[in-house]
């Protein structure tokens, strides 16, 4: 686990995500400000749950909690974006998009940027790691996981 | 292969089901155009085709008791009956989800209604001017957004191939099918479409040189693996197989439709349990269940492309093909309406025809039931069309004759 070191991955300028109105999603949200990877967990048969909702899919229960989880995945797909359908990216060139999945939390899947360089070969199955980008100047500020290949 | 698709509780047998019961009496369509140039409104345009169809049909408009349409279109049916001053408005239905997951469940709907009596005369329908509305192809641009999209615009996956192409790539990994197989499907509908004068792309033919180095859109989707985006309107006439069969001497019967969804398929943030899939494994049983044949009794295939690698899953998936044969069956001699084995996408569909989301597809389908397709096949008894695989509530559909009724 790490910060990003300077910079974003992508431009500024693309819409920012805020927490939903009924409040589901909020600690998620909170534990990216606090480089923490959060997942739901029912308290009843502990299954592991994403994305949010109010109730376990496993067993129905409403007592579905938040916990954080060890912030490494592996690549279980990807692209390669080359063209942009939002003026913010309009000259920014190819960009990666990751679908990881987290094996300690039942391989839940998690979506974010693939950081390095963006014509880097990308192999399904390799470890990642999560990597915290702070927008502190979003309104409000938040956090974005990202992913990055281990540097060994 | 037909005791696999057999083994759903016999639904036609127990007295319920559609097979047969109800009939497409009647498709139209306006122009297609490039998106923005339609001259009409939206509304002007749904209007049209509405009139288009049941002139098809042979059916005063002012018979039309009730709608159904899908992807939250805009011209509600209060509004359609009002303009067409209809004396009632009996059925009304809208199928939720965006794009063209509706499309064949729009005729589910309809004939469900026809069937249970709750109207006489439906009308599905879809109108679609991107040029005066949003596109589906662009990204937001509000400047904070909650829900689903939070976990996924910030990151660039915006439009609908940035939103698909990883269940293609994940596809291609875990049956190693090959680029091949998409390129086999954008040549068929292009080539298709040459002879479509309805066809946006008729008269713009596609060879193998100009898809293998078309741009990227996003890997592993490049530009003729996605489809266009269009304005128009296209609409169908339901009604009961007795009054589709006082209209015409070879009614098209609605064998089966069926809606589509398996275990989590809209769970957020690409988390669907089975990911590699265009949602329609167990759709595909029920509806040769209902329909009463199987994948070998189909005659040509109409098979939505969003994009072409959700064509492929969507054969496999109907059992018109398999995990281990689709880099062998998927050619462009096979999908060719002119003596393929298994003809593909005989208008043109949403690559080369029109992104009607769909709906024009389900017209081509009931059109090479009639025998009066711009492809025809030959001798078409049983004709499948299937709708927005890969989205959270897919759609599939069968047409045939009478003669499959036995």
């Amino acid at each position: 686990m790490s910060a990003l070191a300077e910079g974003t991955y992508l431009p500024k300028g693309l819409t920012q995500p805020a927490p939903m109105r009924d409040g589901l999603d909020l600690p998620y949200w909170e534990g990216t400000r606090e480089h923490q990877l959060r997942v739901q967990r029912c308290a009843d048969c502990g299954t592991h749950q994403w994305g949010p909702d109010w109730m376990c899919h496993a067993c129905q229960s409403f007592e579905v909690e938040w916990v954080a989880v060890e912030p490494s995945a592996r690549i279980y797909s990807w692209q390669r974006v080359h063209h942009p359908v939002h003026p913010v990216l309009a000259d920014h060139g190819p960009y990666i998009v990751v679908l990881v999945e987290l094996p300690h939390a039942d391989n839940l899947r998690m979506l974010g940027n693939l950081l390095g360089d963006p014509m880097q070969d990308i192999v399904i199955g390799s470890d990642v790691e999560a990597v915290f980008e702070d927008h502190d100047d979003g309104s409000p500020p938040f956090t974005l996981v990202q992913w990055q290949v281990p540097s060994s | 292969m037909g005791g696999a698709w057999l083994r759903f509780a016999a639904v036609s047998e127990s007295g319920r089901g559609l097979r047969g019961r109800t009939a497409i009496a009647g498709v139209g369509e306006t122009t297609y155009f490039k998106r923005g140039q339609s001259p009409d409104p939206e509304f002007v345009l749904v209007l049209k085709a509405i009139l288009a169809a049941c002139e098809d049909a042979g059916i005063n408009p002012r018979e039309i008791d009730g709608f159904c349409s899908y992807s939250n279109d805009r011209n509600t049916p209060a509004r359609l009956a009002n303009a067409l001053g209809l004396s009632e408005l009996r059925y009304s239905n809208m199928q939720w989800g965006g794009g063209g997951g509706g499309a064949a469940g729009v005729v589910q709907n309809a004939a469900g209604a026809v069937l249970a009596g709750s109207a006489d005369v439906v009308v599905a329908y879809r109108g679609l001017a991107q040029g005066q509305y949003g596109r589906f192809g662009q990204g937001g641009r509000r400047p904070a957004i909650s829900g689903e999209y939070a976990y996924t615009i910030p990151y660039g996956v915006m439009s609908p191939a940035q939103v698909y192409a990883m269940r293609t790539t994940r596809l291609m990994h875990e049956h190693d099918i090959d680029r091949s197989t998409m390129r086999a499907v954008a040549l068929a509908a292009y080539h298709h479409a040459q002879n479509n004068p309805r066809a946006v792309m008729h008269g713009r033919p596609l060879d193998a040189a100009t898809y293998d180095s078309a741009r990227w859109i996003t890997e592993p989707f490049r530009l003729y693996d996605c489809c266009l985006e269009n304005d128009g309107a296209a609409a169908m006439i339901v009604t009961s197989a007795e009054r589709a069969a006082d209209l015409s001497d070879t009614p098209v019967l609605v064998l089966a439709a069926q809606q589509s969804g398996g275990h989590r398929s809209g769970a957020w943030v690409h988390n669907p349990t089975d990911y590699a899939t265009s949602s329609f494994k167990l759709a595909a049983q029920h509806l040769y269940e209902q329909a009463g044949v199987t994948p070998d009794d189909v005659d040509v295939v109409q098979s939505y492309e969003n994009f072409t690698g959700a064509v492929v899953m969507s054969l496999i998936e109907h059992g018109l093909c398999t995990y281990e044969n689709a880099n062998e069956v998927l050619t462009f001699e096979n999908l060719r309406a002119d003596g393929g084995s298994l003809p593909l996408n005989t208008s043109g569909g949403n690559l080369a025809e029109c992104y009607m989301h769909g709906l024009g597809m389900q017209i081509e389908a009931v059109r090479q039931v009639r025998g009066d397709s711009t492809n025809q096949v030959r001798n078409v008894k049983v004709s499948l069309s299937n709708a927005g695989p890969m989205v959270e509530i897919a759609s599939t559909a069968i047409y045939g004759t009478a003669e499959v009724l036995g």
